[in-house]
């Protein structure tokens, strides 16, 4: 059942990057709310999935690579489709769609993990996975609309105008969603990292242990603030919030997959479940 | 019937016997009055703007009816007879129809894709309607040519993007900015080019016009005509603050702004986007100034530049506008060839048959099971009713048809029966 519902969510992903590719080339108004119906019904699923996990193990399925990948994906897809009710960006459409598709794959052919140590089942710990994790995806969206704005930028700038300039929004439009997507995932973050230290404290005794993946999330939060900082004091917009918006993702990335895979520390996944 | 198209445009004729004919057309309903004293013409469209006057008729006879038309055109002009073989185009059936259709959507246009156009055909063909010199064929043909006009325009991107300079400028702001509302314009001396830009800026949603010039007093003008603030030169440093765009025009021979000015006005707006237009010869503004972030400066080559980089791609659009256009013509054409007397009653045969099959076949699924003689005299019931009704409209087509207009009788024949499912 469980892999039957996560196929469906699989195709419709990556029937929305299909129908939204088109979108980008011929500019169909049509294709675009399709698209905006297949990802939709397909992230409904998706949340079926992820509740009948929890109903059925009483956490979040957030401690492997796998399952955390899976999670991911779904608060994108999730982020986007608010996103595109508050603030539509239609461009962005063609990014997020490929990229929850190849999360979710990539979920899906890690290896499933063994049972999860139980210092980690537990119902706070999912405040802490759901908050960290919105904030990435509000981040990726902010990283997005960074590139984009970047080429626009480029466009109006050099005066040589290409493939996309007719394609992508206005550079205020994007600089908009910058600034939404900081105002929005600045907090969510800053809850993550609150709820795991509290967490921290009650398992392990203490608030913060200097963990790679602990001290990224810290540089990339930096970051953020002083991204918001100067946003709100100077009025730092444009190019420079683009700037960023990319380079706090790419922390994000190192501290989400590279933490894992190179750097050995309590917070990686490999600890989090009996081996096995 | 035969479809002819006869007319000048700006590329065969030049502008004094253009301004001639259509100084004849002046009133149309007189030209429509004249035309149908001609024998032979069935059905009329008559259309003039500053680029073409065209007319385009139906007739039985072409040979005898087209010299007839010439003549009307020449003597609305007061042409000498031996230029009208060189000014005049004449077009026959798919090539007539191939032109209205280009022409409607603005292929033939000076500047290829304006829109302007199709709404001056509808203009002229309401007129005719009120003439009542339109029939079954024209009617259906402009219905069409409407159409088609609408599906190159939304398919082919022959109408997007910018192609003269005031217009460009818009779509830039557009593209920097997203919506133009409640956003402040300057505008720094005085020209054409500028002030037309301002209007558009203004069309598109800007809400306040601010005018700068080197006399207060034309400034004060042009700010009573775009219903703005006058200033003088000497506060435009501290007007920068205010604008979101500036378009400078002015005749000073020195720049009127630096790049450090502007770089110190962008600390103040706390980077708030600015998109300075310089279209002035010599240019009213450092070039450097494009080097800063979030400032945007275009002069009048960078938007001739995008202009024919617009028009080309007009161009390349318009051959796949050609396309549906032909494509298109030839459905006209058939739908033509249908309507003629022998077509119509097969066609409405055939749709008779159709409706006894399928009822036959319900009837048949309901009643169980029958013996053979049984179905084929249920079949026989079903056939001798409805030959029985088609027997007297076929036998009007065939012999009682009123030989003056068979085409708008078939046509209400084909429409009665619903013979053209669309």
């Amino acid at each position: 059942m469980e892999t039957l519902i996560l196929s469906v969510v699989l195709m419709s992903y990556f029937g929305a990057t299909a129908i939204w590719l088109a979108y980008l080339l011929i500019q169909q108004e049509r294709l675009y709310r399709y698209g905006v119906w297949v990802m939709g019904g397909g992230w409904m699923l998706h949340t079926l999935n992820l509740i009948l996990a929890v109903m059925e193990q009483g956490y979040f399925p957030g401690a492997s690579l796998g399952q955390a990948l899976r999670l991911f994906s779904w608060t994108l897809v999730g982020t986007f489709l608010f996103l595109t009710w508050r603030h539509p960006i239609r461009v962005l459409g063609t990014l997020v769609a490929p990229l929850a598709a190849l999360t979710l794959t990539g979920s899906l052919i890690l290896p499933q993990p063994g049972p999860v140590a139980p210092l980690l089942q537990s119902l706070w710990l999912s405040f802490h996975i759901a908050t960290a994790l919105l904030g990435n995806a509000t981040f990726t969206l902010a990283f997005m609309g960074g590139i984009l704005y970047l080429v626009q930028e480029h466009q109006l700038k050099s005066k040589k105008f290409g493939f996309f300039y007719r394609r992508l929004p206005s550079l205020e439009a994007l600089d908009a969603l910058n600034y939404y997507c900081l105002t929005i995932g600045f907090p969510l973050l800053t809850a993550g990292i609150i709820t795991g230290s509290i967490y921290a404290q009650y398992t392990l005794g203490s608030f913060w242990r200097w963990d790679p993946k602990e001290t990224l999330t810290l540089i990339a939060w930096l970051i953020y603030a002083a991204l918001l900082h100067e946003r709100l004091a100077v009025g730092w917009r444009g190019r420079r919030a683009a700037l960023m918006a990319i380079i706090g993702f790419l922390v994000l990335v190192v501290t989400f997959v590279g933490a894992n895979l190179w750097l050995q520390g309590y917070h990686s996944f490999e600890s989090f479940v009996r081996q096995p | 019937m035969n479809l002819v198209l006869l007319g000048i445009n700006h590329r065969t004729a030049p502008l004094e016997i253009r301004e001639k004919l259509a100084g004849g057309l002046q009133d149309l309903s007189a030209g429509y009055q004249a035309l149908r004293h001609l024998a032979g013409l069935k059905e009329v469209l008559l259309y003039s703007t500053c680029n073409r006057v065209e007319v385009l008729f139906t007739t039985a006879d072409p040979p005898k009816t087209v010299p007839r038309v010439q003549t009307f055109l020449i003597n609305l002009a007061d042409l000498p007879t031996e230029e009208q073989e060189r000014i005049m185009y004449i077009h026959q059936e798919g090539e007539a129809v191939q032109h209205l259709f280009r022409v409607a959507s603005g292929l033939d246009s000076m500047v290829m894709g304006e829109p302007q156009i199709l709404g001056q055909v509808k203009e002229a063909y309401r007129l005719a309607t009120q003439q009542q010199a339109t029939g079954a064929i024209l009617n259906r043909l402009l219905h069409k040519t409407f159409f088609v006009a609408k599906r190159v325009r939304s398919e082919t991107g022959i109408g997007c993007q910018a192609v003269n300079v005031s217009y460009a400028a818009v779509e830039l702001a557009r593209k920097i900015f997203g919506t133009l509302t409640n956003k402040t314009a300057l505008l720094v001396g005085a020209g054409e080019m500028a002030e037309l830009a301002v209007e558009h800026l203004k069309r598109y949603g800007v809400s306040q016009i601010i005018v700068a010039n080197r006399t207060l007093e034309r400034a004060l003008k042009l700010a009573r005509r775009f219903r703005g603030d006058a200033i003088s030169l000497a506060e435009l440093e501290c007007q920068l603050l205010r604008i979101d765009i500036m378009i400078s025009s002015t005749g000073a021979t020195e720049q009127i702004l630096t790049r450090d000015q502007i770089k110190k006005a962008m600390r103040l707006r706390k980077q708030q986007p600015l998109f300075l237009i310089d279209i002035a010869v010599p240019r009213d503004l450092d070039p450097e100034i494009n080097t800063l972030d979030n400032v945007y400066l275009y002069n009048i080559d960078d938007l001739q530049g995008i202009i024919e980089v617009n028009r080309r791609y007009r161009q390349q659009e318009a051959v796949r506008a050609e396309r549906i256009i032909a494509a298109e013509a030839l459905k006209f054409l058939q739908w033509r060839e249908s309507l003629a007397v022998y077509p119509t009653i097969i066609a409405l045969q055939k749709k008779a048959d159709q409706i006894c099959q399928h009822e036959l076949k319900k009837t048949l699924s309901q009643l169980g099971p029958l013996t053979p003689a049984q179905i084929k005299s249920l079949q026989v019931l079903t056939q001798s009713i409805t030959h029985k009704l088609l027997h007297d409209p076929i036998l009007y087509m065939k012999r009682n048809h009123h030989p003056k207009d068979t085409s708008r009788e078939i046509n209400y024949i084909r429409r009665l029966f619903n013979l053209d499912q669309e």
